[in-house]
């Protein structure tokens, strides 16, 4: 389905990656937006608090995150598309309501423009330090998708993807830009509305009073009603049965939690995006997402001046991690070498799923500025 | 020249970012290059080191962070002692030349000094100094035409002042291309 051609902005522009954001949430459907403004994310909220009222839509700039990550919950209820936006401490504050939307299976985008940490950290510099914290931040078992665009005319497209990914796996969807991205301003094209493709939620079928709100439907996700319809349901953060009534048992807790991960995990190959260069005849591959697959690519290009067979294996959506396809490369390759802004997160990850075949190796960096594409092609040149 | 790396830099406040997103969208929107611009400033709203990263190039821009300026754009002192160890041979280097003493110059880059505060003064804002030395980097680099950054300009300056804007960059922009006549003549 086509794009609601109200909230389109068609036309060639010359963005940074929070604009293109707002932009893609806009064009994905979003018409609800809480938050509250921290650098670097700030430009999104600015614009979103510009633009939605425009397309019929509601801003609201909330006391905190808190009530951010909440509010847009009660909207999604409401029937809404909805996203807030923050960076790293936001993001902490948020975490709570991560695991909330994961067990009330509400469809909802949350944008973390990465900046350095811990704590308040470096406000106005780059990091990838949240990976984990994405991964893992609130408590209990859960599964969600995370994103990671590296340019701002990704940042648009991949708003759209995370807002259809949302809705038809009923989750939360993180984008995790960085600084870097989000301040970073590019040749962005919006294609015409039609050209957009947007999905939107599942409504049940059939008769109102048999609706079961928690009972899966395709791909294990249930269909949801909108508040005020007619359908009779019950939302809850505690243990549910498919009436969505509490029920505080292993079995029904098994039955649920079992569901919200496999939703997820059953699904991976067809959540999975990655993104190769020059992987075909690769010795060793540089892995490497968001900002960082763009300056690895430099590293990619002065290895192959010097012959070194290197690839880049870029993992857009990182969460879950595309693990069949590394997979099938540690069969065949000689190393990994892991690029991140941090000192070593999606590296776990990759070392898990290589199992030991091969080296993994990580080029760490604190963050506060992006690697130098030559420290890279040292560790690369080791790695042989 | 395949790719250029501009590094446009000052204190926060000057303009410099808007510099920076003028001369990207120029090349991007209306001379058909790829540009990516990139921007570092502190926490500070005003005052701080501030700089502005543009990246030219012909095909996909991938890489998008300046390591060795082909052009320096200087409009503070800090912002020149900071950044004029990363320029190579043959860069050009452009400096606001009430602002910045070009101490320990490379001899072999080429450097350009414009008073543009002044003519900012004269123009009647002192604000326009952005809009000036982009009519300076305009005249004195091949990167840009001149009829893309004007129109860029006007794109992105508030509604009401497209003619003061437009007086300061034709200003710089003139200045530049006499200084230019005058090199050549030496040369």
């Amino acid at each position: 389905m086509g794009a609601d051609p109200q909230g389109v902005l068609t036309g060639v522009h010359f963005l940074d990656g929070d604009h293109a954001c707002c932009e893609g949430a806009i064009a994905a459907g979003c018409r609800a937006a809480f938050g509250y403004p921290i650098t670097p994310s700030t430009e999104i909220v600015e614009r979103i608090a510009l633009r939605l009222p425009l397309v019929g839509g509601v801003f609201v700039q909330m006391e905190d995150e808190i009530a951010s990550s909440i509010a847009i919950q009660g909207a999604a209820w409401g029937g809404k598309k909805v996203i807030t936006v923050t960076s790293g401490p936001g993001m902490s504050l948020m975490m709570e309501h991560v695991g909330l939307a994961a067990m009330t299976e509400t469809p909802c985008v949350f944008v973390n423009v990465q900046r350095g940490g811990p704590s308040t950290g470096l406000p106005t510099l780059p990091a990838q330090g949240d990976m984990m914290q994405a991964r893992w931040g609130s408590h209990g078992d859960y599964e969600i998708i995370a994103i990671s665009p590296n340019s701002p005319q990704e940042c648009f497209d991949l708003t759209v993807h995370a807002f259809n990914l949302s809705e038809r796996y009923r989750v939360p969807v993180l984008i995790m830009m960085d600084e870097s991205v989000g301040h970073m301003t590019e040749r962005v094209t919006i294609p015409h509305a039609e050209q957009i493709e947007v999905e939107s939620r599942r409504l049940p079928e059939g008769p109102k009073e048999e609706y079961l709100p928690f009972a899966p439907g395709e791909n294990l996700v249930p269909p949801m009603a909108p508040v005020g319809e007619g359908y009779r349901f019950h939302v809850t953060g505690l243990t549910h049965n498919e009436k969505g009534y509490p029920v505080m048992s292993p079995d029904v807790q098994d039955h649920l939690v079992r569901r919200l991960l496999d939703k997820i995990r059953l699904n991976a190959e067809d959540i999975a995006m990655v993104e190769e260069d020059q992987i075909q005849d690769a010795d060793v591959v540089l892995v490497a997402y968001g900002i960082t697959s763009r300056v690895v690519l430099r590293t990619l290009h002065l290895a192959r001046e010097k012959g070194l067979k290197v690839g880049v294996f870029r993992p857009v959506v990182v969460w879950p991690f595309p693990e069949k396809r590394l997979r099938e490369l540690a069969e065949r390759v000689k190393a990994f070498v892991v690029v991140e802004l941090n000192y070593g997160q999606v590296v776990l990850e990759v070392e898990r799923i290589v199992g030991g075949r091969v080296p993994t190796v990580l080029v760490p960096h604190g963050g506060g500025a992006l690697h130098n594409p030559e420290d890279i092609l040292r560790v690369v040149e080791e790695a042989w | 020249m395949s790719r250029v790396e501009i590094r446009i830099s000052g204190f926060g406040g000057q303009g410099v970012i808007l510099a920076g997103i003028i001369l990207g969208r120029a090349a991007a929107l209306h001379d058909g290059k790829d540009a990516t611009l990139t921007q570092s400033f502190g926490p500070e709203a005003r005052g701080g080191a501030c700089s502005a990263q543009v990246v030219l190039s012909r095909e996909r821009n991938l890489y998008p962070c300046v390591i060795r300026p082909d052009i320096l754009v200087v409009m503070s002192q800090p912002a020149y002692e900071k950044h004029i160890g990363e320029v190579g041979a043959g860069a050009l280097v452009l400096y606001e030349e009430n602002l910045v003493d070009p101490v320990d110059l490379p001899k072999e880059c080429q450097a350009y000094g414009i008073p543009a505060t002044r003519f900012a003064e004269d123009i009647g804002r002192k604000m326009v100094l952005n809009i000036i030395m982009l009519g300076f980097v305009t005249a004195l680099s091949d990167v840009v035409s001149a009829q893309a950054v004007k129109k860029a300009v006007a794109e992105s300056v508030p509604r009401g002042t497209q003619r003061l804007n437009e007086d300061a960059f034709n200003r710089g922009y003139t200045y530049g291309l006499s200084l230019k006549k005058k090199n050549d003549e030496a040369e």
